[in-house]
């Protein structure tokens, strides 16, 4: 079209540059948007039903052991001055319920979601940088040193206010208690316990000369090299409770996972029957509103019970296939005037 | 009085209306003279200097809204503890302002050697006795200047001398106010003789002139000369004045003295100086980002509040497990309640979108190289493309209300041709040189000498082969040709040719270079039509004139020139022929001439000038009268006496001529077409179908400017044409417009109105009366200003644009003199003609021929119009989508002690930057409602988006509104899903308020990218790739991010929450039907406006679709893209099943030739027509 050699001004004939690159052209109109409609409303109502239905399936049994009124089993344990309280909440089961089961502690208004309370932590401290042992980071305050100014491992707001109520399960087969076991392990994400949180390494072989020289949070009885007496492996910050808790819940009304319950006679869930649960009651809620509960739960491959899902699938299915029935009426009626202008 | 005072010495530099010039600045020697200062001649366009760059440039971001929004944002999160780091909105401001400043930077080098250049010049200036070669720049008021042929002027002189006797020189003012004749400028006889530097070097003169200002036309002074001790005051005007820019024509050389210098010389006061243009889309995203301000305090006001309301119970405020320390126990309530609102603040402050500003300029920037690449609006025949000076204003030309042009040059080539005439009742044309009569072809068969006259040299005889006779045929056309060849005030100037300016040393040679310049374009046609015939006028010198009939000369004695003027309209020479005859001749307009006439055919040329002035030729009626001897001595007498009268000269002068002008003898008439660009009257037409009004603005006379007017299409025939000419005073003024006022209102509502005005009537109008004029003009669909100063064209614009309404104005010209209207304008448009590029310099947008309007302003501002303000709208869309969730989450942690963060803070920096923003900066680069042929061949969807209708106060509430709905359904969807408080993964494990920020997180940046993929139109691989791009993107970001212990990142908080949750089939689900969920009811809505309500944009999409236009027309259409497209259009028809083929095959063809490869503008088809 022009002579190569000579320098024109003559933009280039491309279909970039001549803005007529090839393009597909969609229009919404009801020709495509009615049976659209039609299809996606169908298949939603197809996978609402399903995930409805496999909603269905998951028992749930909650139980709230708070002890606010009075003649509830753990009402004595409220009371202040009580230490190490006990108290027994019992519960019966008319049918088997299907295992693996999964054992949660709840927490209401309680709000783990406080920016300050979030931030409280030192990421260094809990991959086991003893450096981080003798200073703690600031956004620990005031959670980083006890009043004689010892550094506090592991520090801040989060740890210091660790969930301590511990429980036991029996069922009560003819009067007597049979333990029903707990498994601990494989409550907190893989991740965490493997990658991310890391003790420190042992001092000449003692794991707690590695906290020499701190001390432990203020609220907790024990210090994190003693949270779990029964498993050496299972101290520190890689105790799994520890884990749990430090994965903080984002709405003020959370459950985190306490035990599964996989092992024994009880492998395949529990059976009908009577049961006992022991807790050691040590955690303050009243004093904020807060309640305490108990979750007995198993899962689907889509998690605990969650009806939420499957109705919203309902509702919109049907919302799209109503519509589309409405535009296929309105079109029938109206014609869709946008000829008169040819 | 203040002639005293100089020689006192006493003149304050600035108070003084005047200023002194000493020429060659030989101050007084005696008393204690305290010289002016004025202004040295640089011409300084150029905005920064390197020092004051920075600051300056700071200072000028800092004043846009946002930018100084963002540094307050950015102060705040220094000095406060806050949720976010500072780094999130330091960074993007940084980012913001360096590109800014760089591309402004860049900008302002380019003015700066500009100005070099200019600046820079060599100029020749006689200092010390001898001539000096220095700069430009560096020529002083009062110094002596030596200007050559063809050069310019450097600054404004006063003529002190040529090489010419009588010290005149011509020059043209082409690049001041577009008139391309040559003009006679004169100096002072006592200074005419100092032709030498010697010479100048004794002369003793001091000039005095008012101080500076813009006319062009007005300038007063004197000059005294002292001549042996004697001094001699001679007054001196404009014709003394050669202006700075104009240009030295057919005069060897000139001195003249420096009165004016730089940016006070009048082509620099003419020049407005450059203001930011803001466009109209500009002002509203502003008013938006207010709203949104107001959104934000809200906001954050409530928040806070409800902060307060919360912790009054302590068990809230301070639960044991978060206790607060000492100091923040203590600290004042006040400062804490100051703190908490500007912690809120900065929380949410991201709901101002920073990064819009960003996007806007780039997408302006990059945008606005199509404009330079289109090949339609390329001119082949000068090899020059669209030029795109500023790209801040592309998405204004989609708004343009009224169009304002120039005519010289702009509507027309600016170039006369001589076309028909008439002589003695017989019609001619020119033909190849030929005068043919009327109904005979070139080559008559029976070759009867059809044409009649034809001059040739001797050498062209053999060249050209012709049949003509080499005579006049009669007495009459020989007359007229040299009526015509002689009664003119054409001068010539014979380029490359440096012999002294004496023309009849030529007179023999006949040099081919010979070029006419006249007061005139017409006379300069006419004079070369009759040259082409035989006829050549080679030359006046003194008061002889020659002309050459067939290579015969005669010379002819000019005794006297009866000036044109306005009121008169015809002008007239009386000559002595060789045979010592006497004769007048006249030519004028046909009314100004016919009536006088006594003798020839006086009504077959009344029929033939009314048939020229119907083809749009400009005419002129030619006329002749013999006088006796005894006529002439009184004739002569009385001229003298009029002349030299000292009292009502004027009035006296016009009683001669009339009496002069009279018992002519009619020998015929001419036509001569000033010729139209190429489509002018299409461009036009297409023009006020969508809805512009078109104004014309010229320096030109009346009568050239309504003939142009008309043939142009701007004025019809049908047409009712008001005046407002010649008003002298205010009342009179006042009156002429209420009686237009009146006939507009009495005559039907289906007659156009045009309306004509000139320049004086027009700063009349516009001083007292200003209101009534824009009532006229509002029920005009066409203006016509005639006679414009380029500061009056100027003013008219303003006038415009602050009226009530404040339509957006845009402006067109190709001359220096259209500089001040160009850049007044809301868009200003540089012409790349033949006057310089003095306004392409000074334009917006530079194109080559008016035509190509059409395509930049239905086309090119359509397309960006509709980019930008869906660019704008979605932008705040999206960023409150982005920012709502945040202020929904405080009400579930009880607006904290420190507010809580949802999202992780490199999300949050990123969304806009990274996750959110290419897809809309390739739609909005991209982005075709509508093919451009059809919106080029349908002006009328012009209208669609007038009145900045995208970006109305409704369609933003719209947008605003479904910004929050969407951000409602994320959040309250995320919500009831984890809120629940079961575990939604297959081991039971829980998740933390990360996974619920990130789940938020991932529905908004799906829904928020196919809620653009739903307003796409136009879907390129660009489009796809970025669309889909995105979405990828975000989830391969998220899983490296949160796959990777970031060492040097103080928390992890994000490490695997992106994989936790997406090993969730719950999430799955979730996404999915929220993602649905927000877009359900966007599309039902979109479905139902369009075929219950449809915009005639969206109908021509139909119409396109049934057509598959898209594809058949795209150059390089790949055959799936064809099938993709008839697939659709297939699917559409049979879903409508009412789609007949017939009809669409019919409209097809309809617009036919608008999609074939002659890419012209269109002609309009009916169905436009009727619809408008």
């Amino acid at each position: 079209m022009k002579n190569e050699g000579e320098a024109s001004e003559q933009p280039d004939n491309t279909a970039f540059t001549q803005q007529q690159l090839p393009a597909w052209q969609p229009i919404l109109s009801a020709g495509i948007v009615i049976p659209g409609f039609l299809i996606i409303g169908l298949a939603f109502l197809g996978i609402g039903i399903g995930l409805f239905l496999t909603s269905q399936t998951i028992q749930v049994l909650e139980m709230d052991y708070t002890g606010v009124e009075k003649d509830s089993p753990c009402f004595q344990c409220t009371i202040q001055s009580v230490q190490n309280c006990t108290c027994e909440v019992t519960f019966s089961l008319s049918a088997l319920f299907t295992g693996p089961v999964f054992f949660y502690y709840g927490l209401s208004n309680y709000f783990q979601n406080f920016r300050k309370y979030g931030v409280s932590k030192d990421y260094y401290q809990l991959t086991g940088d003893t450096q981080y042992f003798k200073s703690p980071r600031d956004v620990c305050f005031p959670y980083s040193h006890d009043s004689k100014n010892n550094p506090i491992v592991p520090c801040g707001a989060i740890a210091n206010s660790m969930f301590n109520d511990t429980f036991e399960l029996y069922q009560i087969i003819n009067g007597t208690k049979k333990k029903v076991p707990l498994d601990g392990k494989g409550i907190s994400w893989w991740t965490d316990f493997n990658i991310k949180y890391r003790n420190p390494s042992s001092v000449n072989g003692s794991f707690a000369s590695a906290f020499d020289g701190t001390v432990k949070p203020i609220n907790w009885p024990k210090a994190a090299y003693e949270l779990d007496l029964t498993d050496p492996n299972n101290n520190g910050f890689l105790n799994q409770d520890f884990l749990v808790w430090m994965r903080r819940a984002a709405l003020p009304q959370f459950r985190k996972l306490y035990r599964r319950i996989t092992e024994g006679d009880y492998a395949g869930g529990l059976p009908a029957g009577n049961y006992s649960l022991t807790v050691h009651y040590n955690y303050p809620v009243l004093s904020f509103d807060g309640r305490k509960k108990l979750v007995f739960s198993n899962v689907s491959w889509m998690g605990g019970k969650n009806d939420f899902l499957g109705i919203a699938y309902l509702v919109v299915g049907s919302l799209c296939v109503v519509m589309s029935v409405v535009m296929l009426i309105v079109y029938a009626k109206f014609k869709f005037s946008d000829d008169d202008d040819a | 009085m203040w002639l005293k005072v100089r020689y006192l010495g006493f003149d304050p530099p600035h108070q003084s209306d005047t200023r002194t010039v000493y020429i060659a600045n030989k101050f007084p020697q005696h008393g204690h003279y305290i010289p002016q200062r004025f202004a040295d001649n640089r011409i300084i366009s150029s905005k920064y200097t390197i020092w004051n760059f920075i600051p300056k440039n700071l200072f000028e971001q800092f004043r846009r809204i946002a930018n100084f929004y963002f540094l307050i944002i950015f102060l705040v999160q220094l000095m406060i503890d806050t949720p976010t780091s500072p780094i999130t909105s330091g960074l993007p401001l940084f980012f913001v302002i360096t590109v800014t400043a760089i591309k402004q930077g860049y900008e302002d080098w380019l003015r700066h050697k500009a100005d070099n250049e200019v600046n820079g010049a060599p100029v020749f200036v006689v200092r010390s006795g001898s001539l000096v070669q220095t700069r430009s720049k560096n020529i002083r008021v009062g110094d002596i200047v030596r200007v050559a042929k063809d050069e310019t002027f450097p600054a404004d002189l006063v003529l002190l001398s040529s090489d010419r006797a009588e010290g005149t020189c011509h020059i043209t003012t082409t690049s001041l106010d577009g008139e391309t004749n040559l003009k006679t400028h004169y100096s002072v006889p006592e200074t005419a003789v100092s032709q030498s530097v010697s010479r100048l070097e004794s002369l003793q003169a001091v000039v005095e002139c008012q101080q500076p200002e813009a006319d062009l036309y007005r300038f007063v002074g004197r000059i005294t000369v002292t001549q042996q001790g004697e001094e001699i005051v001679r007054p001196l005007g404009p014709e003394n004045l050669l202006l700075r820019g104009a240009r030295l024509k057919n005069t060897k050389e000139i001195f003249g003295v420096a009165v004016y210098t730089g940016m006070e010389s009048k082509m620099a006061l003419n020049y407005k100086c450059k203001s930011q243009k803001r466009s109209a889309v500009e002002k509203s995203m502003n008013t938006f980002l207010i709203i949104y301000l107001g959104i934000l305090l809200f906001e954050a006001i409530l928040s806070t509040i409800l902060k307060y309301a919360w912790q009054a119970e302590n068990k809230w405020d301070e639960p044991f497990y978060n206790q607060k320390t000492d100091q923040e126990r203590n600290s004042s309530q006040i400062l804490k309640f100051i703190s908490d609102f500007l912690a809120f603040l900065v929380l949410y402050n991201f709901i101002i979108p920073i990064s819009l500003y960003v996007t806007v300029e780039m997408q302006k920037f990059l945008g606005s190289f199509f404009i330079g690449w289109d090949l339609d609006l390329y001119h082949e025949e000068s090899d020059q493309k669209a030029q795109v000076n500023t790209s801040d204003l592309n998405e204004e030309l989609g708004q343009v209300e009224y169009v304002f042009t120039d005519k010289t040059g702009t509507l027309t080539e600016n170039e006369m041709q001589f076309r028909e005439c008439s002589i003695n009742g017989i019609k001619y044309q020119e033909i190849n040189g030929k005068l043919i009569p009327e109904g005979m072809t070139e080559d008559s068969p029976d070759g009867a000498v059809p044409c009649l006259v034809r001059f040739s040299s001797a050498g062209e005889d053999s060249v050209y082969k012709s049949k003509c006779v080499y005579t006049f045929q009669n007495k009459e056309e020989e007359l007229f040709l040299k009526a015509v060849s002689l009664c003119h005030t054409v001068q010539i100037s014979y380029d490359q040719v440096d012999g002294p300016g004496d023309p009849f040393s030529h007179a023999n040679g006949f040099s081919p270079q010979m070029e006419y310049y006249a007061s005139s374009p017409d006379e300069k046609a006419l004079v070369e039509a009759t040259k082409r015939m035989g006829v050549t006028f080679i030359g006046s010198h003194g008061e002889i004139m020659e002309i050459k009939t067939f290579g015969k000369a005669e010379k002819y004695k000019l005794l006297h020139v009866l000036e044109f003027d306005a009121d008169r309209r015809r002008m007239s020479v009386i000559l002595q022929k060789p045979s010592g005859e006497k004769v007048l001749f006249t030519k004028g307009a046909e009314s100004a001439v016919l009536p006088y006439s006594t003798s020839g055919e006086i009504d077959k040329t009344r029929v033939h000038v009314d048939e020229f002035a119907l083809k749009g030729l400009r005419t002129l009626v030619v006329a002749c009268r013999h006088f006796s001897a005894d006529e002439y001595q009184e004739v002569d007498r009385r001229l003298h006496e009029a002349r030299t009268a000292l009292q009502q000269r004027e009035e006296r002068l016009v009683e001669v001529f009339n009496f002069i002008e009279k018992d002519l003898e009619l020998l015929g008439a001419t036509g001569v077409e000033d010729k139209l660009q190429d489509k002018v009257q299409e461009t036009i037409e297409s023009l006020r179908l969508a809805g512009i009004k078109v104004w014309v603005l010229t320096g030109d006379k009346h009568e050239t400017a309504v003939s142009v007017s008309l043939s142009c299409g701007h004025f019809h025939r049908t047409m009712n044409i008001l005046e407002l000419v010649k008003q002298k005073s205010d009342s009179e003024c006042a009156e002429q417009l209420r009686r237009l006022a009146r006939r507009y209102n009495t005559s039907s509502h289906f007659t156009q109105h045009g309306l004509v005005v000139d320049g004086a009537s027009l700063s009349l109008a516009l001083r007292e009366h200003e209101k009534l004029f824009m009532e006229v003009c509002k029920n005009c669909s066409a203006v016509l200003c005639c006679r414009m100063a380029p500061l009056q064209k100027a003013k008219v614009v303003r006038l415009l644009k602050t009226s009530p309404e404040k339509p957006i104005t845009l402006a067109i010209g190709d001359g220096a003199n259209d500089v001040s209207m160009i850049q007044e304008a809301h868009v200003g448009i540089g012409i790349m003609g033949k006057e310089g590029r003095q306004a392409v310099r000074n334009s917006d947008y530079a194109i080559a021929r008016f035509k190509f309007l059409a395509k930049l302003l239905l086309v090119h501002g359509h397309f960006y119009y509709i980019r930008i303000a869906t660019l704008v709208q979605y932008f705040f869309y999206k960023n409150v989508c982005f920012i709502t969730p945040q202020f929904l989450y405080q009400f579930f942690c009880l607006f904290s002690q420190q507010v809580s963060t949802l999202y992780d803070s490199v999300y949050l920096t990123l969304y806009n930057i990274c996750f959110t923003s290419l897809p809309i900066l390739v739609y909005s680069l991209f982005e075709q409602l509508v093919h451009p042929h059809v919106l080029q061949s349908k002006p009328a969807l012009y209208r669609d988006i007038s009145k900045n209708s995208l970006l109305s106060f409704k369609t933003f509430l719209y947008w605003t509104f479904l910004g929050f709905c969407h951000a409602f359904i994320f959040f309250f969807g995320s919500y009831t899903l984890m809120g629940e408080d079961t575990t939604l993964m297959g081991n039971g494990q829980m998740f933390g308020n990360w996974t619920f920020g990130t789940l938020v997180f991932t529905v908004m940046v799906i829904t928020v990218t196919l809620k653009l993929a739903l307003e796409t139109h136009f879907w390129t691989w660009m489009n796809h790739f970025v669309t889909w791009g995105s979405i990828a993107f975000y989830f391969i970001f998220s899983l490296f991010y949160g796959g990777i212990i970031w060492p040097f990142l103080h928390t992890q908080d994000m490490y695997f929450i992106f994989v936790q949750l997406l090993s969730s089939g719950s999430a799955w689900f979730a996404i999915f039907i929220i993602v649905i969920t927000c877009l359900f009811p966007d599309v039902i809505k979109k479905v139902f406006y369009r075929h219950l309500q449809p915009t005639s944009t969206q109908k021509s999409q139909f119409i396109e679709a049934y057509q598959g236009i898209g594809c058949v027309d795209s150059m390089c259409c790949f055959s799936e893209g064809q099938n993709a497209c008839s697939r659709l259009g297939r699917l559409v028809e049979r879903m409508m099943g009412r789609c007949d083929p017939a009809r669409a095959t019919r409209s097809w063809s309809d617009s036919d030739t608008f999609f074939s490869n002659d890419r012209s503008i269109l002609t309009l088809s009916p169905m436009e027509v009727s619809h408008c």
